[in-house]
C-alpha cells in the first residue's frame, strides 16, 4: 500500500511516498540514490546493508521502510559531521581496516551502535558485537584494532 | 624450483573468449609479433601463447601516464582495484620513478578506452609484470622531462635534479621549472633517444615505504563508487529468470502475471527472460510472478560421489616435473607412505555480487562492471551485441572483492543485451543465490601421493599426482633424489563432463589443494621417522629462500617440539606461489566435538623487493583469515547441477570470532625482483591447520574442509 512516510535522514527531514512494505535498503539506494549502504545477501546474513535507526544498527534489507516513520536514520553518508570524520572513520583509515571496502559502511555503523551501548568494549565483546557482519576480504584483525582506537578517542571526548 | 619457473602462470587456462585470427592478433598486439603467428615449431607456439597473454605493452610512455596542467599525474593501468591495494602500490612505483609526490597521482584503472590493454587482474601479477613496464615508462618520462627542462632552463642536464614534480638547477635552486609548465597538459611528444635507467634501490623514497591505502577516505564515507552505485537517467533494474539447476532446460514459461504489474517490462529473447523495473526490489517482486517449468537432467554426482567420478573421468596424466628413478627411490626407502587427499568445491563469495550497468548510445556501448577482466569483458560484450569491439567500452569502478570469481563477465553481457533489447540503460546486480549458482567454484580435486623415507629421515621417493586442481604449486621443493609430479584434469576449469557446473581460478588456484596434500604428507612422514616436523623439513630442504622463511617463522613462533593429544596443537606448512615463499606456523585448540579454534598464526613471507610493506601485510592477514574458511567450513553441497548452498546461512565463511592472533614477517630481500603478494599466504592454511589438529587430538584429516564431523570421525 502506498503511503507517505516522514522521517529524519542524516539530520534532514525526509518524506517518501511509496509502498511501506518495501525494504529500507531499496528506498535508500534507489529512491534516494544514497548508495553508500550496500547490498550483499538480501537475507540478513552479511550486514553490509547496516544503517542506524534511532542509533540502533539494523539490517536495511530486512527493515520495512514503514518502520522508520518518525524516527531518525543515519547512513554512512551522514556519519561525518561537517566534513569532520567520525572517530571510527578516522580509525578505519589509520589502521587500513579495509580492503575492497564493500563491507566497510556496514562495519562502521555496526561498530557505532556497539560503542554507543558499550563505550569501552573488551576484545571479546568487540568480536561478539561484530560477529554477524561479514568481510570476505577478511580485514577482521584491523577492524578490531580500529574499533579499539575509536573507543579510546571517543572516551577522550572526540565523539564527532 | 628454478628461480624463473613461473609455472603458476599457466595461461592456457585463461580462455580467450574471442577467436584470434591473424588480423585481430595484429590489431591487438601491434605489428611487432606478426612473425610468430606463421611459425609452427613448438617453441614459437609457446612464445606465441605467452605473448598472447603477455602482449608487448605500448612502447610510448604516454600510454601509462599523463601530467595535467595542474601538475596532477594520471596513471593508466588495465589492472583493477579489488581490495588488494594496487591502487596504492602502483601509484608508489610511478611516483618514485617519475619523482612526483604520491598524493599527486590519480589512478585510472581498467577503463578500456583509456588504459593500455591488460589480460586481467589475477595471478598476483600486477606488481610483478605490470610494475616493471610502469616503472620504465615513468623513468622514460622523467628522462624526457629532464631533457625538456635542460632546453627550457638553458642548463646542462648534469646540473639538473627532479623532485616532487619540479626540475631545478642543483647549483641554483631558483632556476626551476615544473613538470606541468613543461607539458602544459599535453601529451609529451618528445621521444627518448637513449635508454632510461630505473632508479637504484638506494634512491627509492616511496617504493618500499609503508603507505596507507589511498582509497580509504572514499571507502569509509560511502563515496567510493562500485558498479551498482551508478545511476543513469531512465535506467532500469533487471532480474533474470534462472533455472533451478545447471543443465535444466526450460519447457514452458508464463509471464502474464508479471506483465500486468504497472511499469514492469518483460523481455524474452529465447531462453533469456528478464523483468525490468525502475526499482530493483519491484523487479524482484515481478520475477516471482513468472512461472516456468523445466526439464531437469538426471543428477549423476553429488558432493560425496564426486571424487570417485573425477578419478574415473580423469584423462591421462601429464608429467610436470621429474628426476631420478621412482623404482630406485622405492627400493631405497625404509618406509613408504601412500595417501589420498580430497578437496571439496569452494565458492569465491565476494561481498559484492556480480554487477553491471550498460548503456547504449548510437553505436557505442558503455558498461560499468565489477570485473577482474575488463578487456575480456569488452570482447565478450562486443560479441553478444554484434558490435565491433572498438565500440564497446568497459569501465570497472571499485570492485567489491573478486578472488578469481570476477574473471567471469556473464553479468556484463546480460546487462548489455538487455540495454540493447530495451533501449534503456540497464543494471544487472546478481542476488546472493545467483552469485553462488553461477560461481566458477574452486574445483573439487584429488591428490595421490606415494612417498618414501630412509631411516635417517631423508626423503628418497616422491610420486605425486594431482587430479583436477591444476598444476600451480604442485611441484615439491624438497631435496628428493627420485621424484615425479604429474597433473591431470585440464587445470582448474576441468575437462568436458568432469564438473557438473562451472569451475575456475580461486585465489592462488591449484596451490591451496596442492599445498594441503604435500605438507600433510610431509608431516605424516616426519611422524613415521620419529622426527619433529620442523627438523624433518630442515633435514630435507636445500632451497635457501625456503630455509630462510622457515627458520624465520620458527623463531617468531617460538617453535618447540610438538606434542600430540592435549587438545592444543602446533602445525607447520610451507609453500611457493607467484614467485613468493611462505612459511606458516599455527596453534589450534580442538574440543571433544571436533570444533577447531585457531589461536595463533605466524607467517614469514619472502616476496623479493616489497613495494608497500603495509599493503603486503594487509594481504597476508587477509589470506590467513580467509584461508581458515576453506580449511574448516567452506564446501559447496550439491546434487547434479543443483546447488544447495546459496547464501551465507549455510555456506559459512570466516567471522570475527574465528580471528586468531596473526603475526606476519616480511623477509628483507630487496635485491630480488618484487613478486606476487595477494595470494601466497593463503596456500598453507589447509595444511598448517591439518597438521596442528593432528598434533592436538591425533586426528589426521585427508579432506578439506575439516569439519567437526570429519574430525570426530578421525579421532583416536
Ligand atoms: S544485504 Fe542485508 S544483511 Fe546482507
Ligand atoms: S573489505 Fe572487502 S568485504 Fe570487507
Amino acid at each position: 500500500m502506498r503511503e507517505t512516510i516522514s522521517f529524519k535522514l542524516n539530520d534532514k527531514p525526509t518524506r517518501l511516498t511509496l509502498d511501506g512494505e518495501r525494504m529500507l535498503l531499496w528506498a535508500l539506494r534507489s529512491e534516494l540514490s544514497l548508495t553508500g549502504t550496500k547490498f550483499g545477501c538480501g537475507e540478513g546474513c552479511c550486514g553490509v546493508c547496516t544503517v542506524l535507526v534511532n542509533n540502533e544498527a539494523v539490517r536495511s534489507c530486512q527493515f520495512p521502510v514503514k518502520d522508520v516513520k518518525g524516527k531518525e536514520v543515519i547512513t554512512i553518508e551522514g556519519l561525518a559531521n561537517n566534513g569532520n570524520f567520525h572517530p571510527l572513520q578516522k580509525a578505519f583509515i589509520k589502521h587500513n581496516a579495509l580492503q575492497c571496502g564493500f563491507c566497510t559502511p556496514g562495519m562502521i555503523l555496526n561498530a557505532y551502535s556497539l560503542l554507543l551501548k558499550n563505550p569501552q568494549p573488551t576484545h571479546k565483546e568487540i568480536l561478539q558485537g561484530m560477529e554477524e557482519n561479514l568481510c570476505r576480504c577478511a580485514s577482521y584483525a584491523r577492524i578490531v584494532m580500529a574499533i579499539k582506537t575509536a573507543a579510546k578517542e571517543m572516551k577522550r571526548g572526540g565523539n564527532r | 624450483m628454478k628461480k624463473d619457473d613461473y609455472m603458476d602462470l599457466d595461461f592456457s587456462d585463461i580462455e580467450a573468449h574471442f577467436p584470434l585470427d591473424r588480423r585481430e592478433f595484429i590489431k591487438l598486439f601491434g605489428g611487432g609479433i606478426v612473425i610468430l603467428v606463421s611459425l609452427t615449431d613448438a617453441e614459437a607456439l609457446l612464445q606465441q601463447r605467452r605473448r598472447r597473454f603477455r602482449p608487448e605493452l605500448p612502447e610510448d610512455f604516454n600510454a601509462f601516464l599523463r601530467i595535467g596542467e595542474d601538475g596532477r599525474v594520471s596513471c593508466f593501468t588495465g589492472k583493477v582495484e579489488l581490495g588488494q591495494g594496487i591502487i596504492t602500490s602502483l601509484a608508489q612505483m610511478l611516483a618514485d620513478e617519475l619523482e612526483v609526490s604520491l598524493d599527486s597521482v590519480d589512478m585510472v584503472m581498467g577503463d578500456t578506452d583509456l588504459c593500455p590493454w591488460d589480460m586481467g587482474t589475477f595471478g598476483s601479477m600486477s606488481t610483478r609484470f605490470f610494475g616493471p613496464p610502469l616503472r620504465e615508462a615513468a623513468a622514460k618520462a622523467r628522462a624526457v622531462l629532464m631533457e625538456l627542462a635542460a632546453e627550457h632552463l638553458q642548463t646542462p642536464l648534469s646540473k639538473l635534479k627532479a623532485k616532487d614534480g619540479v626540475i631545478f638547477d642543483k647549483t641554483q635552486n631558483k632556476n626551476q621549472v615544473t613538470y606541468a609548465q613543461l607539458t602544459k597538459g599535453k601529451k609529451i611528444a618528445k621521444k627518448l633517444e637513449r635508454k632510461a635507467t630505473l632508479k637504484p634501490l638506494s634512491e627509492f623514497t616511496i617504493i618500499g615505504k609503508p603507505v596507507s591505502r589511498t582509497d580509504a577516505a572514499e571507502k569509509v564515507t560511502g563515496k567510493a563508487v562500485f558498479a551498482g552505485d551508478i545511476r543513469l537517467p531512465g535506467m532500469l533494474y533487471a532480474r533474470i529468470l534462472r533455472p533451478p539447476s545447471h543443465g535444466a532446460k526450460i519447457k514452458s514459461v508464463d509471464t502474464s502475471a508479471a506483465e500486468k504489474i504497472k511499469e514492469v517490462r518483460v523481455v524474452k529473447d529465447e531462453d533469456f527472460i528478464a523483468v525490468l523495473h525502475k526499482h530493483p526490489d519491484e523487479a524482484e517482486k515481478a520475477l516471482s510472478k513468472v512461472k516456468a517449468q523445466y526439464d531437469l537432467p538426471e543428477a549423476k554426482v553429488d558432493d560425496k560421489t564426486i571424487f570417485d567420478h573425477l578419478l574415473k573421468v580423469a584423462p591421462e596424466r601429464e608429467t610436470v616435473a621429474q628426476g631420478g628413478n621412482l623404482q630406485t627411490g622405492e627400493k631405497l626407502s625404509a618406509h613408504i607412505v601412500e595417501e589420498t587427499y580430497l578437496n571439496s568445491y569452494v565458492a569465491h563469495a565476494p561481498t559484492e555480487t556480480h554487477t553491471a550497468i550498460a548503456k547504449i548510445e548510437g553505436n557505442k556501448a558503455t558498461v560499468w562492471a565489477s570485473t577482474q577482466r575488463p578487456f575480456g569483458a569488452k570482447e565478450e560484450v562486443a560479441e553478444a551485441l554484434g558490435f565491433p569491439s572498438k565500440d564497446v567500452r568497459i569501465i570497472p569502478p571499485f570492485v567489491g572483492g573478486g578472488f578469481g570469481g570476477k574473471n567471469q563477465n556473464r553479468q556484463a553481457v546480460e546487462a548489455a543485451r538487455l540495454a540493447k533489447l530495451t533501449g534503456k540503460p540497464v543494471q544487472v546486480a546478481w542476488t546472493r543465490a545467483e552469485e553462488f549458482f553461477y560461481d566458477t567454484f574452486r574445483p573439487a580435486a584429488v591428490v595421490k601421493i606415494k612417498s618414501g623415507i630412509k631411516d635417517t629421515g631423508k626423503i628418497f621417493l616422491w610420486d605425486y599426482t594431482v587430479y583436477f586442481a591444476g598444476e600451480r604449486g604442485s611441484q615439491q621443493f624438497y631435496d628428493i633424489p627420485h621424484h615425479r609430479t604429474a597433473s591431470t584434469g585440464g587445470g582448474w576449469r576441468g575437462t568436458p563432463g568432469s564438473h557438473p557446473f562451472g569451475t575456475g581460478a580461486w585465489r592462488a588456484p591449484s596451490n591451496n589443494t596442492n599445498t594441503f596434500a604435500r605438507e600433510s604428507q610431509i608431516d605424516i612422514m616426519a611422524l613415521r621417522a620419529g622426527i619433529d616436523p620442523l627438523e624433518f623439513r630442515l633435514k630435507n630442504l636445500k632451497d635457501k629462500r625456503m630455509i630462510g622463511v622457515l627458520t624465520t617463522a620458527a623463531e617468531k613462533f617460538g617453535w618447540t617440539k610438538s606434542k600430540a593429544g592435549n587438545g592444543r596443537g602446533y602445525g607447520i606448512s610451507l609453500g611457493i606461489d607467484s614467485g613468493t615463499y611462505v612459511a606458516h606456523m599455527a596453534e589450534v585448540e580442538v574440543d571433544k566435538k571436533g570444533a577447531v579454534q585457531v589461536k595463533r598464526v605466524v607467517c614469514a613471507q619472502d616476496m623479493g623487493l616489497v613495494i608497500n610493506p603495509e599493503g603486503a601485510k594487509m594481504q597476508m592477514e587477509g589470506c590467513i583469515t580467509m584461508g581458515l574458511g576453506y580449511a574448516l567450513t567452506e564446501e559447496i553441497r550439491f546434487k547434479g547441477g543443483e546447488i544447495f548452498d546459496l547464501n551465507f546461512d549455510t555456506y559459512e565463511i570466516p567471522r570475527f570470532s574465528w580471528l586468531p592472533k596473526i603475526e606476519t614477517v616480511l623477509i628483507d630481500a630487496k635485491d630480488s625482483p618484487h613478486q606476487g603478494g595477494g595470494e601466497p599466504a593463503i596456500i598453507c592454511m589447509g595444511a598448517v591447520v591439518a597438521n596442528a589438529i593432528y598434533d592436538a587430538v591425533g586426528a589426521r584429516l585427508f579432506q578439506l574442509p575439516m569439519t567437526p564431523e570429519r574430525i570426530r570421525a578421525e579421532m583416536p
